[in-house]
C-alpha cells in the first residue's frame, strides 16, 4: 500500500507516498520495526482484559490444559490405550499440551482478533500484522505458567531435562512460526469470509486428533510416516517432548518436512496478509 | 525539504456497493460463483449488476507545511474518505497522496478504549495506537491526566465513566499528540458545550504551534475560528477552495435558491416522503410578494406548499432557520401552538400552506438559512432539508441605526428602555 522513501536532506523528512497498490507487495517489515511498541501494548491490554474481573485469573491458564489433559488421558489411555512410549501418560499428555495450547489459541483467536479490533482498523493506521501477532504473543504468557506447573510436575515424577534442552527454544520458535502462518492465513481469510469463524471449532479439534498430543508418533504406520509429518506440529510437539523429557526423538525427515511446511506457512501467510491489507479497512 | 506537508493529485476512491457486498462473503458462494463464471461472464456483458460509486474522484490540492485548513461538505461528500485515506487507513483507487512528516489522526475519539481497563491503562493502550512512544506517553501522562478532569477516578475501569468523562479523557490523549500533520475529523460533534470549547482551545493551540492541521467539520463556527483556508468537497469533487469566510459562504448559499422560492419537483424529493409531497418554500415580504430581502422593521411571512396524497395522523410540519455561521437560531412547528395541534390532528389527503409569521424587529440583518422539516414526532420524518433557501435581512430603520456599527448576534428586538433620573 505504501512505499517509504527517505530524503538525503538535513533533517532527514518522512516521506510517504499513499497510492493504488496491486497484486502482491512488500512485506514492510520496517513499519513492522516501527511500531513494535505497539505490539507490546496490544499484547498487555489482550492479556489483562482476559483476567481482569475473572476470580480464578490466572489460574485459567493452568485449569485448561490440565483439563484437556485428563480428557486426553482418558480417550488414548483408558479406551485407545495407546502407546506413550513407558512414560507415565500424564506428563506425556502435559508436555506436549504446551505448544499445542499455543497453536490452537493462535487458531481461535487470530480468526477473530481483525474482527474484535475492527474500530482500531478502520480508525487509524497501524501494519495491520500487529493484531494476529498480539493475539499470539498472548499466548505466551499462558505458556510459561504452564511450564512452571510442567516444571512441578518433572519434580513430582523425579524428571531430570536432558542434555538436549537447549533446543527447547527453538522448538518453541517453531510453534510460534506455525501459529503465526496459520494465524496470518486465517485471520485475513476471516475478514472477507466470515465462514472461518464456523470451520475454527472443527479445524481445531481436527488437528489435535492430528497430533501426537495424547498418545505416540510411534502408534503411526510407518509407511505413513512422513505423510503425518506435513503437519508441521508433529515435528514441534515431538521435539518439544523428547528436549524435555526423552522421549523419542523426530527424525530427521520428518523434523525438516515440519520446519519447512511451517516456515512456507508464515512466508505465504504474511504475503497473503499483506495482499488482502488493502481490503480490510473497507470490509471489516 | 519540501514546502509541502500535502501533495495530493487525482485522488480517486471508489466503493462497490449493491448486491456484491450485501452480506459477507462466504466460502460457500465463492465457489458456487465459480461454477456460474460462464453464465456470468454472457450476462455482464449485457450490463453488470455490481454497483460502483466514487466517493471522491480527482481530487488534487497541496497544503504547505503550517498551514490550517477546513474541509467541508454535505454528508456523502467524501471528506470521511478523503481522511481516511491520508490517515493512511484505506487505499486510494487512483491517484497518490504525497505525506511528508508525520500523520496524527483523529478520526475518532477514544479510539482502542477498552471498558475493562482502568482510566490509567487507557491512556497507555490509546497513546500507543495513536503513535506515542511509551516515553512519551510517561513524560505527557500527569499534563493528560490534568487535562482530562478525571484524577479521581483514574483507577477505576472506564466502563464506569459517564460519557462526558469518557470522552474529556479520550480527548485529552488525543489533544497530547504531537504530529507535525494533524488530521482531524468532525470529533468536535460530540460533547458538551465545555467539552467543544476545550477542544476547539486546544486545536487553536495546535495551530499555533505552526503544526500542519487538516480539519473537518460541519460546525462553521468551528471552521472560521481555526481555520485560513477552505476547501468545499461536492459529490467526491473539489468544488471550491478559498479562505474560509469566501468558503463557508459559498457552501452555505451554493445550492440554494437565492430568488425567495426553493421548489421541488417530483424527482427531487426521494420516494421515502410519500405520502408527503414537498412543493415550494417562499418568504413573502410584507405586500405579498415573494422577495428575497426583507426589512428587520416588518414582518414577513414564510410558507411551505405541500401535498398529502394520503391522510397523515400526527404530521407536523416546521422551519429551522440557521445563521451562515450554522448555528441554529429556531425552530417551529405548524402544530406547536395548541389551536392548530388539536385541529390538525389528522390531515385528509389535499394540497396544503402552512404559513407562519416572522414578528418585526426580530432578526439582525444578514442572511439566514431556512430548512425545512416534516414529521410525525418520534415515529418518522417524512421529509427534511436542512439548507433548503437562504434570504437576507435588511436592517436599515432598525433601533440603533443612528450609529454605524455591526451588533453581533442574530436577533435585534426594539426592545422598550426606560431612563429615570434617581437622584
Amino acid at each position: 500500500m505504501t512505499e517509504t522513501s527517505v530524503t538525503k536532506q538535513e533533517p532527514v523528512e518522512q516521506v510517504v507516498v499513499l497510492k493504488p497498490s496491486k497484486g502482491w507487495i512488500a512485506l514492510n517489515l520496517k513499519d513492522l520495526w516501527l511500531y513494535r511498541e505497539l505490539i507490546y501494548f496490544l499484547t498487555w491490554r489482550d492479556v489483562i482484559v482476559r483476567y481482569k474481573q475473572t476470580v480464578l485469573g490466572a489460574a485459567w491458564a493452568i485449569i485448561q490444559p490440565v483439563i484437556n489433559m485428563l480428557v486426553l488421558s482418558f480417550i488414548f489411555g483408558n479406551l485407545g490405550r495407546l502407546s506413550t512410549e513407558g512414560f507415565p501418560r500424564p506428563i506425556f499428555t502435559f508436555a506436549a499440551l504446551l505448544p499445542w495450547g499455543l497453536f490452537s489459541k493462535a487458531l481461535s483467536d487470530t480468526g477473530r482478533s481483525m474482527l474484535s479490533n475492527r474500530n482500531m482498523i478502520t480508525k487509524v493506521y497501524f501494519p495491520r500484522m500487529i493484531i494476529p501477532l498480539s493475539s499470539i504473543l498472548g499466548g505466551l504468557v499462558d505458556f510459561s505458567i504452564q511450564f512452571l506447573v510442567l516444571i512441578g510436575m518433572m519434580i513430582y515424577y523425579k524428571f531430570m531435562p536432558t542434555s538436549a534442552v537447549w533446543t527447547l527454544p527453538l522448538f518453541l520458535l517453531l510453534a510460534l512460526a506455525t501459529a503465526l502462518g496459520v494465524g496470518l492465513w486465517l485471520s485475513a481469510l476471516n475478514v472477507l469470509y466470515r465462514d472461518i469463524n464456523y470451520i475454527l471449532p472443527f479445524l481445531t479439534q481436527f488437528w489435535l486428533l492430528l497430533t501426537p498430543v495424547g498418545y505416540s508418533v510411534s502408534e503411526i504406520s510407518p509407511q505413513w510416516q512422513n505423510v503425518y509429518a506435513l503437519n508441521p506440529m508433529v515435528g514441534v510437539v515431538q521435539g518439544f517432548r523428547w528436549a524435555l523429557l526423552g522421549t523419542a526423538a523426530p527424525s530427521w525427515i520428518s523434523l525438516g518436512i515440519s520446519v519447512v511446511i511451517s516456515l512456507g506457512l508464515l512466508v505465504s501467510g504474511m504475503f497473503y496478509f499483506r495482499r488482502m491489507e488493502r481490503t480490510f479497512a473497507d470490509m471489516v | 525539504m519540501s514546502e509541502y506537508a500535502i501533495r495530493v493529485e487525482n485522488l480517486g476512491k471508489r466503493y462497490t456497493i449493491g448486491a456484491q457486498t450485501e452480506r459477507y462473503k462466504t466460502l460457500r458462494d465463492s465457489l458456487t460463483n465459480l461454477t456460474r463464471l460462464p453464465a456470468e461472464i454472457l450476462r455482464r456483458g449485457m450490463g453488470g449488476r455490481k454497483e460502483e460509486i466514487w466517493a471522491l474522484k480527482d481530487v488534487s490540492f497541496e497544503i504547505k507545511k503550517g498551514a490550517v485548513l477546513g474541509v467541508v461538505g454535505r454528508n456523502g461528500a467524501g471528506k470521511s474518505t478523503l481522511l481516511k485515506i491520508l490517515s493512511r487507513v484505506t487505499e486510494p483507487t487512483e491517484g497518490f497522496a504525497e505525506i511528508h512528516g508525520r500523520v496524527g489522526s483523529l478520526l475518532e475519539v477514544g479510539t482502542g478504549f477498552h471498558p475493562e481497563l482502568t482510566g490509567r491503562e487507557n491512556i497507555a493502550l490509546n497513546g500507543a495506537i495513536l503513535g506515542m512512544k511509551k516515553r512519551e506517553i510517561e513524560r505527557k501522562y500527569d499534563e493528560i491526566v490534568e487535562f482530562s478532569g478525571v484524577e479521581k477516578f483514574i483507577d477505576t475501569p472506564v466502563k464506569r465513566y459517564s460519557s462526558g468523562m469518557y470522552l474529556r479523557l479520550a480527548f485529552a490523549v488525543a489533544a497530547h499528540m504531537e504530529p507535525e500533520i494533524l488530521v482531524v475529523d468532525e470529533v468536535l460533534a460530540v460533547g458538551d458545550a465545555e467539552f467543544q470549547r476545550k477542544c476547539l482551545g486546544k486545536m487553536s493551540d495546535v495551530a499555533q504551534e505552526g503544526r500542519t492541521v487538516l480539519f473537518v467539520s460541519h460546525n462553521m463556527s468551528a471552521i472560521l475560528r481555526l481555520t485560513e483556508e477552505t476547501i468545499v468537497l461536492e459529490k467526491g469533487r473539489v468544488a471550491y477552495r478559498a479562505p474560509s469566510a469566501e468558503a463557508v459562504d459559498y457552501y452555505l448559499t451554493s445550492g440554494f435558491a437565492q430568488t425567495g422560492e426553493r421548489s421541488w419537483l417530483a424527482d427531487e424529493v426521494p420516494a421515502e416522503t410519500a405520502p408527503f409531497r414537498p412543493l415550494a418554500l417562499r418568504v413573502r415580504n410584507p405586500q405579498g410578494t415573494i422577495a428575497d430581502t426583507i426589512r428587520s422593521i416588518e414582518p414577513f411571512t414564510i410558507e411551505m406548499e405541500y401535498q398529502l396524497d394520503a391522510p397523515i395522523t400526527g404530521l407536523r410540519v416546521g422551519l429551522y432557520m440557521l445563521s451562515t455561521h450554522g448555528d441554529h437560531i429556531f425552530s417551529s412547528f405548524d402544530t406547536d401552538n395548541a389551536d392548530e395541534y388539536n385541529q390538525y390532528i389528522m390531515r385528509p389527503a389535499g394540497r396544503y400552506v402552512s404559513r407562519c409569521s416572522i414578528p418585526a424587529d426580530l432578526l439582525n440583518d444578514g442572511r439566514y438559512i431556512l430548512g425545512v422539516n416534516a414529521s410525525t414526532f418520534r415515529v418518522r420524518r417524512y421529509f427534511q432539508d436542512e439548507y433548503a433557501l437562504s434570504f437576507i435581512v435588511d436592517s436599515t430603520g432598525a433601533p440603533g441605526m443612528q450609529w454605524a456599527e455591526p451588533r453581533p448576534g442574530p436577533i435585534r428586538p426594539r426592545l422598550s428602555w426606560n431612563i429615570k433620573e434617581i437622584g
